[in-house]
């Protein structure tokens, strides 16, 4: 019997609809669950307390600590050599062969699992460069990991800018690099911050390349070669091993509650932004 | 005419870009001298298609992770793709404007969570429930491709609504135009026409699904066993990665970095095909 | 153009906020450089060992507070490689070295027993040494094969550089092999917990990390406790090693004598562990 058309629209928009409010569901029960069972724990001694008894007791002051280090050493290290080279891609070659060899490696590298990175981080900052596992290990190899990214979106978002605003430029007298960072950097901000966004959201919720790197140790770090450990790489030993399941949840709920302010901060940023601007 | 202080602005932005790629083409030499020379002893074959993953004995045949990989990334798919297509049309063409832009958002912050958070709901909710009402031991290629699936709908949705909202207006307003119901637009023009960016999409979601790490260690089981059912613990390239780089030292240590070139070789095969895809509208 | 200038006022406020970071950095940077940045003490190894260091090294850093000691799990074969490579200063085995490794020194730094657990809803109560080792070689693969229900064994093993594992394969497995087809899981707790959640499963972990979720399966007979491994009847029982590149000197030596001296060995004995032949002298 074939299906008449307003009968296949229903059930279309029916499945369609009920897909959405799935995913819906799924988002809603992951982050309910961490938040309701976490948030109890977000105490002031949790979060300004150092872990003890294994992180049985007490809070996690050094994963924070930790985490905002790493991140930071991550973005930093990361950000001017990610928009610098896309700058160089974009401003001053040619579409070419050659671009497109750079484009098509920075994609690719932009894929490779971050076990991989972990694995390159361990072998080579913690045991080669003998810095040991800390925050600079950790650090760097996350550096090396949003790299990729980071040009990737640069790039992109650099490229869009109109050849007008350039030729405006000139035609104004100013030099090559005022042009960039006057006209062209500017009306490529928000791509450009959203890559970084992206790239800190990453570094923040990375396991797998920095338990290696930048180690477990649950002290407090005191320089940049101290071990650390971060809050996802916390919560994952806590959870797994049993230890603590309440700090578990803690810990978990103040990474979804970073990650939720990460992402909606830079939705105000950006609207705030493009409003101001446009 | 460059003056002095532009050539030395090009200068600069050059050293930064060549510094930046040096470092990359590091990781990635690295990687390649690290692990090479235990394909060579062994063979390609043998390491690829071994059976026997046994460290201690000198066994280094990855075919049973390659399993692994390959099984929960389809299973991924399988789960995935249908559901992100589902919402990528429902942003396109189905949601009010205002619930667009709390769906989009929630995409995002879906993609945003991280994975061991993923790995415990998985252990916490999938794992058992499996047990329960499938059998085995709960841990298994369906419990990964669960998880996975719903870690690829980002990857998925963004890339297949952009393809989606890409198509020219006249399509759909020539098919409503003739008597078409928006599902048969839908189904018979504008998926077809954006077809080589939802198989972009979804290679680019399998790339994301065979790098996960973190999540699958938690619901896999990690048996070095060939799985013969959904329900059989497998354990992926990445996993043996994350479970033994701890200790592995000697020709134990380049297998896991010759498992490393396996995901450079796969990552880089499923970018240039889908870069192929979308190249080639 | 009143956007371009309200734009570049945000890029050089970034610009000067970036400059600031990294000036901030570099002296982070630099003073880490100034501080004997290797003076934190790294323990690695074993995650068996790896919760009874944490409480030796609160009660050491109690006691002596200039002194930063740092513990690292990864499992015991990492832990001796760490201590070859020197990135651990320290490292914590609950295994015995092999061929490779000999050349270390080590000392033992206290016992523990090795239990085999189930589900605490399985009727089994007891296996013999063969059963066990016929179950992990996937010889054996019914409960009902050995007085349980009628169900598949699930067997749960740790990862390759677990010392738990090799202590489990020396002492147990004979000439057999553990199956490739075993669940594996990377920590105590993560057995135990899937143990606790799944009727049909059976694994091995520390006998100080049994806890009611899971219950211990009696050894030909004879049940898993302190004083069985003690009077020797209870056969599962292995040595915590700790071991170091070369003579331990300074910190190392100082966080070790603390380990063996009766403070440190009630501290472990408290938790579970069996005080070694060494602490026992001291």
């Amino acid at each position: 019997m074939k299906m008449n058309a307003n009968t296949s629209q229903k059930i279309a928009k029916f499945t369609i609809w009920a897909a959405a409010l799935f995913v819906i569901a799924i988002l809603f029960s992951i982050i309910a669950y961490i938040l309701v069972k976490g948030i109890p724990m977000l105490s002031w001694e949790f979060l300004t307390d150092i872990p003890r008894d294994m992180g049985r007791s007490g809070g996690i002051s050094s994963s924070i600590v930790g985490t905002l280090v790493v991140t930071a050493v991550a973005v930093i290290v990361a950000t001017p050599f990610g928009i610098g080279t896309a700058v160089y891609l974009t401003e001053y070659t040619r579409e070419g062969r050659i671009t497109r060899i750079i484009r098509f490696s920075a994609e690719s590298l932009a894929g490779i699992p971050s076990i991989v990175y972990g694995l390159f981080g361990f072998i080579f900052f913690v045991i080669y460069l003998n810095m040991g596992w800390s925050i600079l290990s950790g650090g760097l190899t996350m550096a090396i990991m949003i790299l990729p990214t980071i040009i990737r979106t640069s790039e992109e978002a650099i490229r869009t800018v109109p050849q007008l605003y350039r030729e405006v430029g000139f035609s104004l007298g100013l030099t090559k690099l005022q042009t960039i960072t006057r006209t062209v950097l500017p009306s490529a901000l928000p791509g450009i911050v959203n890559g970084v966004i992206l790239s800190i959201g990453r570094c923040v919720a990375e396991t797998a390349a920095v338990i290696l790197t930048a180690g477990s140790a649950l002290r407090m770090p005191e320089s940049l070669f101290s071990p650390t450990r971060t809050m996802a790489v916390h919560f994952y030993i806590l959870a797994r091993e049993g230890i603590s399941m309440d700090n578990a949840y803690g810990t978990a709920a103040l990474l979804i509650i970073l990650i939720l302010l990460l992402n909606v901060g830079f939705n105000m940023l950006v609207n705030r932004f493009i409003a101001k601007g446009r | 005419m460059k003056s002095f202080k532009e050539k030395l602005t090009e200068r600069v932005f050059l050293l930064i870009a060549l510094s930046t790629l040096s470092v990359l083409a590091l990781i990635t030499v690295f990687i390649f001298i690290k692990g090479m020379p235990i394909i060579a002893k062994v063979g390609i074959i043998n390491f690829v298609f071994g059976m026997k993953w046994a460290p201690s004995q000198g066994y280094y045949g990855i075919f049973p992770m390659i399993v692994g990989s390959v099984s929960v990334t389809i299973g991924a798919a399988i789960v995935g793709v249908p559901i992100a297509i589902c919402c990528s049309i429902f942003l396109a063409e189905f949601a009010p404007a205002k619930l667009r832009n709390i769906f989009r958002p929630a995409i995002q912050l879906l993609a945003a969570i991280p994975s061991v958070v993923y790995g415990f709901w998985g252990v916490l909710f999938v794992v058992p429930a499996i047990r329960k009402y499938l059998g085995g031991p709960g841990l298994s290629i369906l419990a990964g491709s669960i998880i996975l699936g719903i870690m690829i709908l980002p990857t998925i949705i963004s890339i297949t609504e952009v393809s989606l909202l890409a198509l020219p207006r006249h399509y759909k307003d020539g098919a409503l135009a003739l008597g078409l119901t928006q599902w048969q637009t839908i189904r018979s023009l504008l998926l077809p026409a954006a077809k080589s960016g939802i198989v972009a999409a979804v290679i680019l979601g399998l790339g994301r699904a065979i790098g996960e790490t973190m999540a699958v260690i938690m619901v896999l089981g990690n048996a070095v066993a060939l799985p013969h059912s959904v329900l059989d613990p497998v354990r992926t390239l990445t996993t043996n990665i994350g479970i033994e780089m701890g200790y592995a030292s000697g020709e134990h240590q380049q297998a896991l970095f010759a498992t490393g070139i396996v995901l450079f070789v796969i990552i880089m095969i499923l970018n240039a095909t889908a870069q192929y895809i979308t190249r080639k509208r | 153009m009143k956007k371009m200038i309200n734009t570049s006022k945000l890029v050089k406020r970034i610009k000067i906020s970036a400059c600031a970071v990294i000036l901030t950095l570099s002296m982070g940077l630099l003073s880490g450089c100034n501080q004997e940045a290797e003076s934190d003490t790294i323990v690695a190894g074993s995650t068996s060992v790896q919760p009874y260091a944490e409480i030796l090294a609160e009660a050491f850093m109690a006691k002596d507070p200039v002194a930063v000691i740092d513990i690292q799990g990864g499992g015991s074969s990492a832990g001796i490689t760490a201590t070859q490579t020197h990135s651990a200063d320290i490292g914590m085995s609950s295994r015995s070295l092999e061929e490779g490794e000999k050349d270390l020194w080590s000392v033992e730094i206290a016992k523990d027993g090795l239990a085999i657990i189930v589900n605490p809803e399985n009727p089994v109560k007891n296996l013999t040494s063969d059963q066990i080792r016929d179950i992990y070689a996937a010889e054996i693969t019914d409960w009902s094969q050995v007085g349980g229900t009628k169900a598949k064994i699930n067997i749960i093993a740790r990862e390759e550089g677990s010392g738990t594992r090799s202590a489990f394969t020396e002492l147990l497995m004979g000439e057999k092999e553990i199956t490739p087809k075993a669940i594996v899981q990377d920590s105590n707790g993560a057995v135990r917990q899937l143990v606790a959640d799944d009727p049909n499963a059976i694994g091995f972990i520390s006998l100080g990390l049994v806890s009611s979720e899971v219950k211990a399966l009696n050894l030909d007979g004879v049940e898993a406790t302190r004083e069985n491994i003690m009077n020797n009847s209870y056969k599962l029982s292995r040595q915590f090693l700790f071991v170091t590149d070369g003579e331990p000197t300074g910190i190392q030596k100082s966080f070790i004598d603390f380990t063996l001296s009766s403070e440190g060995q009630k501290l472990l004995s408290k938790e579970g562990l069996i005080p070694s032949a060494e602490g026992a002298s001291k």
